[in-house]
């Protein structure tokens, strides 16, 4: 928590600036994996499950080893994992994506849940950050800037995969097989082992995304940590249009949106809290509402992405 | 011949399941195993902590109660192809909103009270689903998110009353609403340690069950979740039916919360938000989205539920070991969706036309 206090009601933004930067990292890797699935034609609902995987498994590696990075390591393979286990169901003939991943959500949050029982006293290594707030005299400043490397590991990933999809063939080969499996199948390209092979990837991501909520922040393991993180992921990647340089500044939205509950609390109010909590939930519905239009499909979706065909 | 085919969806629709609970139940045996439990063992206990005793058995039914009509909001939105995962946020709703009915209701008579609960409780759920709905249909939001995030909404408005202007100042350590009172209280079914509620349920899901299998709701209903073209060609107001089998869902879930104030909690307050909603979604995907075979489902589940307090007591396993059960089964039941029409392949072959000659003339 930044200590406000000496700044009076300053503390406020530059608390939501702090907060957002660590609320929106999760956010970030999530997204940018489910923009990959989403790419490639297909949707995982099951994130939010993955995440709370990624959390504990990240935790326990942690704890284990010592090691916060062989926690995020862990946490991304367990996600890929559970990534892969998605991606091989979908491939099944008449198994719908969304009813699987919402399957994996349950399924993941209830292992989860089992495997992480042991693991709710105990504290493991956290994630370190880089204080970018040395030159400031102030403690306020010097904490706001306390950065996690995660977070610039995802800005740097929004940057490649916005090239990557525009100008590689890896990148182009995907958006082929998610605008028309006909015509990537008359190209000679693998739809299957491509839209397998995306789903690993987005769960790699969220699993790493799990990590950064147990390791970093709010840093600790217990059954409330993620409450619909994930799914706000997913629905952000909508708002994004599916364009990972737009998946980074909704995410920093996001991220401010759920910075905004903790700051007012820090600052002393308190009777709000829940509403105030709700926010993101709130956020992520009103822009869906306004940039939603029941009669055209939406500008840039995957064209076999069974979320937009009504 | 005939007869086998005729009963081939029946076959299906029955046998497809209980051999995706057969295959989760042995993935669940190895995982057992795998933490050094003996899985006969668990089985066992899950079968005395589900149906092994008079006692096991009522709070199993206590449990498939609320399971019954969290299953029924999945269900029936699904009829018109939509898939809602918001049914704890309408039951959060529903208990909230029945709290306060009970409160405004103060003095009249039990019966008028206990009726101003049910139904302002099933009224704001269907609200709450309904708006799902309308979004989807109005603005292209799509229900699954739009369900849940609402969902989260509800959530937080329960608790944001219940530990703010609503909370009762002698609930301390358990934040909640005012009680409704002892006598407001819905009594138990004769004989039994169980609830009406029990008995709402079963028969919300009859009557939704003949309505849907008996009259031309459930083929409009199919109509428009198909092919909404056609279905706007044949006449049929697609808005209104889409919008109306969310409303309706929602208030099978806004009802469930309403009950559990009325005949549990006798108070809103958060621990009606016990996963019955999330739980209710399994539900209805095994039953296959049928609201006759929700209600066999329900307690099925329900009685896993209930075993998960004797698996904690007896062989001191985590609580989590139900979830992770029902985790097991939703996603063998869903993948085992790719069985649906292969049976066919695999029992029958083909009639030639001279053998369908013959077996049409006998």
């Amino acid at each position: 928590m930044v200590a406000v206090d000496g700044l009076g009601w300053w503390g406020v933004p530059l608390a939501i600036f702090a907060g957002a930067i660590r609320v929106s990292t999760p956010y970030l890797l999530v997204s940018l994996g489910e923009c990959i699935t989403e790419k490639s034609g297909r949707i995982n609902l099951g994130l939010e499950g993955v995440l709370i995987m990624g959390a504990m498994a990240g935790y326990g590696t942690s704890l284990a080893t010592g090691s916060a990075w062989a926690g995020v390591l862990a946490a991304g393979l367990v996600g890929a994992l559970l990534g892969l286990l998605h991606g091989l169901l979908c491939s099944l003939r008449r198994v719908n994506d969304i009813a699987i991943g919402i399957s994996i959500m349950l399924f993941g949050t209830g292992l989860a849940f089992f495997l992480g029982k042991p693991l709710v006293q105990p504290q493991a290594p956290m994630l370190n950050a880089i204080p970018f707030g040395f030159w400031s005299s102030s403690p306020q400043i010097q904490s706001a800037l306390q950065i996690n490397p995660l977070f610039l590991i995802g800005i740097v990933l929004a940057v490649v995969l916005h090239y990557a999809f525009r100008y590689t063939r890896w990148g182009m080969q995907l958006r082929i097989v998610g605008d028309s499996a006909d015509a990537a199948l008359a190209l000679g390209l693998r739809v299957l082992p491509t839209r397998i092979l995306a789903t690993v990837i987005g769960g790699f991501l969220a699993g790493v995304g799990g990590a950064f909520l147990s390791l970093y922040y709010p840093g600790s393991w217990n059954e409330g940590l993620s409450s619909g993180q994930g799914i706000i992921a997913v629905a952000l990647v909508i708002f994004a249009r599916w364009e990972p340089l737009r998946c980074l500044w909704a995410s920093l939205l996001f991220g401010g949106a759920g910075a905004l509950g903790p700051a007012l609390q820090a600052m002393g109010i308190t009777s709000g809290y829940y509403l105030f909590n709700a926010a993101p939930y709130v956020l992520t519905l009103g822009i869906l509402i306004a940039t939603g239009s029941p009669s055209r499909t939406l500008a840039g979706a995957p064209g076999e992405l069974s979320l937009v065909r009504n | 011949m005939e007869l086998t085919r005729r009963f081939l969806p029946l076959v299906e629709a029955v046998g497809i399941p209980v051999m995706a609970l057969l295959v989760a139940m042995l993935l669940f045996a190895g995982f057992v195993a795998a933490v050094g439990q003996s899985p006969l063992e668990v089985f066992v206990l899950l079968y005395k902590g589900a149906f092994g005793s008079s006692f096991s058995w009522q709070n199993t039914l206590l449990r498939a109660a609320p399971l019954i009509l969290t299953g029924l909001a999945v269900a029936i939105p699904a009829q018109a192809g939509m898939v809602i995962i918001g049914g704890e946020g309408a039951l959060a709703l529903g208990a909230l909103t029945s709290a306060v009915a009970a409160s405004a209701l103060q003095g009249a008579s039990p019966h008028w009270v206990q009726a101003g609960m049910l139904l302002s409780g099933a009224l704001c759920g269907g609200v709450w689903i309904g708006l799902s709905g309308w979004l989807r249909q109005y603005r292209g939001v799509n229900e699954t998110i739009g369900s849940l995030l609402l969902s989260y909404i509800a959530i937080a408005l329960l608790n944001f009353f219940v530990e703010g202007p609503l909370k009762d100042p002698a609930s301390l350590n358990k934040p909640s609403t005012a009680p409704i009172g002892d006598a407001n209280m819905i009594g138990n079914l004769p004989g039994m340690d169980v609830h009406y509620g029990l008995l709402f349920g079963a028969i919300f899901a009859l009557v939704t069950w003949v309505i849907l299998k008996f009259t031309t709701v459930g083929f409009a209903l199919k109509t428009v979740g198909g092919n909404p073209r056609a279905a706007q060609m044949a006449g049929l107001r697609v808005n209104y039916w889409i919008v109306g089998a969310a409303f309706a869902g929602g208030s099978a879930a806004g009802l469930a919360g309403a009950i559990e104030v009325a005949a549990v909690q006798g108070a809103a307050n958060a621990s009606v938000v016990a996963g019955y909603g999330y739980a209710g979604i399994l539900v209805a995907f095994i039953a296959r989205q049928n609201p006759f075979a929700v209600i066999p489902v329900a307690v099925l589940i329900g009685g896993i539920n209930a075993a998960g307090g004797m698996l904690q007591r007896r062989l001191d396993m985590p609580d989590a070991t139900v979830l992770v059960l029902q985790g097991i089964i939703f996603v063998v039941i869903i993948a085992s969706e790719t069985l649906n029409g292969r049976l066919r392949l695999i029992k029958f072959k083909p009639l030639s036309p001279v053998s369908a000659a013959i077996s049409a003339k006998t």
